[in-house]
């Protein structure tokens, strides 16, 4: 009965207890301040009374050994951990935002709002996938947002940490989660695939686009089970104003089987950031529901369930990264665009799920630009679009795996790597440019991206054939022989 | 945590090292100084000086074996025990002879295999055997064995339900209370999980987090002491193998 041992005015720690200011299921939030901490904080504390649910010890057990190792400003930063034999708790940051659960109140949200919200989370998540923590509870309550716009996830007391022990895995026989946003392979106790959290956000998004949750709120094993072979009525049939790239999007991530869905988190906010370039499937217009005797085929299908079932323990997840091929306007068709294309092709050989974006820069009023046959034409901006699909198609990707970006500014480096930063892109794909005078003076793109850029940058350069005779070298090579 | 190390003196100098460079400021053997390997005598000499020195170290089953050698075991084995009794001096036997078969402190015990009964060599390799030892080491939450030769980490929860974890390398496990944690840390001189790494265990007190460290070592040059004793050639293929 820990948490009843406290009480306002109380030093624990060194931390003064404030107001109790929530008693959930199985724990208590106090707020708390540290004379050295400059802002709110919160105190966590276990419901460890007898007779209480088991799991509030183990979730907070779980939450204490993850919520210290997690890093940046899409979760709490914690403070201290109390020694469970003495007094359990933990102290975090209040954040101060709200969370998305006042939302409810208005849906459905319009579109655009939901894609923001979508990617924003999306974003918070693939964090948490990259420091190796699935969280196993998104919804709406355990979402804020920062005044500063980041949305940030709490609760952790249900989550996976692929590096440390799984003490609820072995606990429960049956899944812990909540009922409507739980993915199928939780229903079925896989608890370490990050896709799952892909799935929450899915439903989180049609439940706002439609006002109606995709899955209901089952009470029993067999009602969650439905989301196996089940699939949802689709958005537009509820609100057929819902555009058809959020259809897209919020299906791929309802997907019954997790390798249909989304590889990653930073997949789902790109394209959340990009809707114009999301590519439509027959998802995005579907209005109904598969007919009753195809569900129950599926339904008595042993394949069914076997993709959840056959989950590796080893995640896909850095085997599906974001690649961004950088190509010059001028270069695409020469020998430049040659050599990118087949460095392309030997990463995608080794990373088959990755997505790739092929961009080039336009200049702003570059006139050298404007003399080329394709700028002359027409609109400067679909022939490049248009040289960068013919570039691309040697690869033969479908159009799933591939989008083409053309933006234009002053300096095509800043371009590159805002485009980089925003995207969560993982690698960066960039020729340089043959040695010239005004290259040496200015300094090329390729070297400010690799000087600036946040991920991995591959530096392409065509070797020429035949090289030229190294003389000098090789006569001050023998003078020091 | 340094455990197995088999007279396997190339495997315990790169772990030394590392454990020098990762801070380690206190030994704990936890038996298996010989058998095996080429080398039991410079290991006995660097484990009595590192005792000597803080450290503390208990008995292992082949430590046993070099003192007192009439006993049943496979071919290997008893080749190993047989020569390591030439190599070792009157002191080297007086220190193994004397090693305590377990070692409290503060809420830890070490034990070369299980707390049911130290003596006769258990291993803990599942959840069933590790709860079993948790059971029988009364008011210690936290035990620290080798013998398996395959790192695993066992938690039990105050409703006695388990949880098994194979550790990953290099990650800080929190071994909060109120769980109770039985770990069994890597083998120094013999990986058997597959992993040619030599292994230790760092644990830190004051945040009650223990780490796997794995290291390349000198492989070759620990099978070529197994050869140039006449040991069986198994014992140093392997090495080679983790197995």
């Amino acid at each position: 009965m820990a948490e009843d041992l406290l009480e306002k005015g109380m030093v624990v720690d060194g931390y003064t207890i404030g107001e109790l200011i929530h008693r959930g299921g199985m724990a208590v939030l106090w707020r708390a301040t540290h004379p050295e901490i400059p802002f709110p904080l919160l105190m966590k504390v276990p419901k460890l009374a007898m007779g209480e649910d088991p799991a509030a010890i183990v979730s907070f057990e779980m939450e204490q050994m993850i919520l210290p190792r997690l890093r940046g400003v899409h979760v709490p930063k914690t403070f201290g951990v109390g020694d469970f034999a003495k007094r359990p708790f933990v102290v975090m940051e209040e954040v101060s935002g709200p969370t998305l659960l006042p939302k409810l109140k208005v849906l459905p949200l319009p579109a655009d709002e939901i894609a923001s919200i979508g990617a924003m989370v999306a974003t918070a998540l693939d964090s948490l996938h990259r420091q190796n923590v699935i969280h196993l509870d998104l919804k709406p309550s355990n979402i804020l947002f920062r005044p500063s716009g980041e949305a940030v996830l709490i609760d952790f007391g249900l989550s996976h940490h692929t590096q440390l022990p799984d003490l609820m895995a072995e606990q429960f026989r049956l899944p812990y989660g909540t009922a409507p946003y739980m993915a199928p392979e939780q229903v079925l106790g896989v608890r370490n695939y990050r896709r799952s959290d892909i799935f929450a956000l899915g439903v989180l998004m049609y439940f706002f686009a439609t006002a109606v949750r995709p899955f209901g709120d089952p009470q029993s094993l067999k009602g969650l089970k439905e989301r196996l072979w089940r699939d949802p009525v689709p958005p537009r049939r509820w609100r057929p104003d819902t555009p058809t790239w959020l259809q897209e999007v919020i299906l791929r991530c309802l997907e019954p089987n997790p390798e249909k869905r989304y590889p990653t988190a930073a997949h789902v906010a790109f394209d959340l950031k990009n809707p114009s370039q999301i590519p439509l499937t027959p998802r995005a217009t579907r209005t109904r529901q598969d007919g009753w005797f195809t569900a129950q085929r599926r339904k008595n299908n042993p394949e069914t369930y076997a993709p959840a079932k056959k989950l590796a323990t080893q995640s896909k997840f850095n085997s599906a990264p974001i690649i961004l091929v950088a190509i010059g306007p001028k270069t695409i068709n020469g020998p430049l665009g040659t050599a990118l294309r087949d460095k392309l092709a030997t990463t995608l050989a080794a990373t088959p799920q990755a997505r790739v974006v092929a961009m080039t820069v336009l200049r702003d009023a570059d006139p050298s630009l404007d003399a080329l046959p394709q700028a002359a034409t027409g609109n400067r901006h679909v022939s490049r679009i248009v040289a960068l699909k013919h570039w691309a198609k040697p690869l033969g990707r479908n159009d799933q795996s591939i989008s083409y970006h053309v933006p234009e500014a002053a300096n095509p480096a800043d371009a590159i790597l805002d485009y980089a930063r925003a995207n969560h892109v993982d690698q960066i794909i960039i020729g340089a440019r043959a040695e010239s005078a005004i290259r040496t003076i200015l300094g090329s793109v390729s070297a400010q991206v690799a000087a600036h850029a946040p991920c991995t940058v591959t530096v392409v350069r065509r070797r020429e054939w035949p090289m030229a005779e190294p003389q000098g070298e090789t006569i001050a090579a023998n003078a020091a022989l | 945590m340094i455990a197995d190390i088999h007279a396997n003196l190339q495997a315990l100098e790169a772990c030394l090292e590392d454990a020098a460079s990762q801070g380690a400021s206190r030994y704990v053997f936890l038996g298996d100084y010989v058998g095996y390997g080429g080398n039991p005598a410079t290991v006995l000499d660097i484990v009595q000086d590192m005792c000597a020195h803080g450290g503390v170290a208990i008995k292992g089953n082949h430590d046993d074996m070099a003192a007192d050698f009439d006993r049943l075991m496979n071919y290997n084995a008893a080749s190993a025990a047989k020569w390591t009794r030439t190599q070792l001096n009157p002191e080297h036997r007086a220190f193994l002879d004397t090693l305590p078969m377990t070692i409290a402190e503060e809420d830890r015990l070490y034990v070369h295999g299980d707390a049911t009964a130290p003596e006769k060599w258990r291993y803990v390799t599942d959840c069933d055997t590790a709860r079993d030892s948790l059971m029988a080491a009364g008011d210690a939450r936290l035990i620290f064995c080798g013998h398996v030769h395959q790192p695993q980490v066992f938690g039990i929860g105050r409703d006695d339900k388990m949880t098994r974890f194979i550790p990953a390398e290099d990650t800080a496990i929190p071994l909060f209370s109120p769980r109770r944690w039985h770990v069994v840390v890597p083998s120094v001189g013999q990986p058997r999980d597959g992993s040619t790494l030599t292994g230790y265990g760092l644990f830190d007190p004051k945040t009650s987090e223990f780490t796997v460290r794995r290291l390349p070592y000198d492989i070759d040059g620990a099978a070529l002491a197994i050869i140039n004793a006449d040991l069986p050639i198994g014992l140093a293929n392997r090495l080679y193998k983790g197995l």
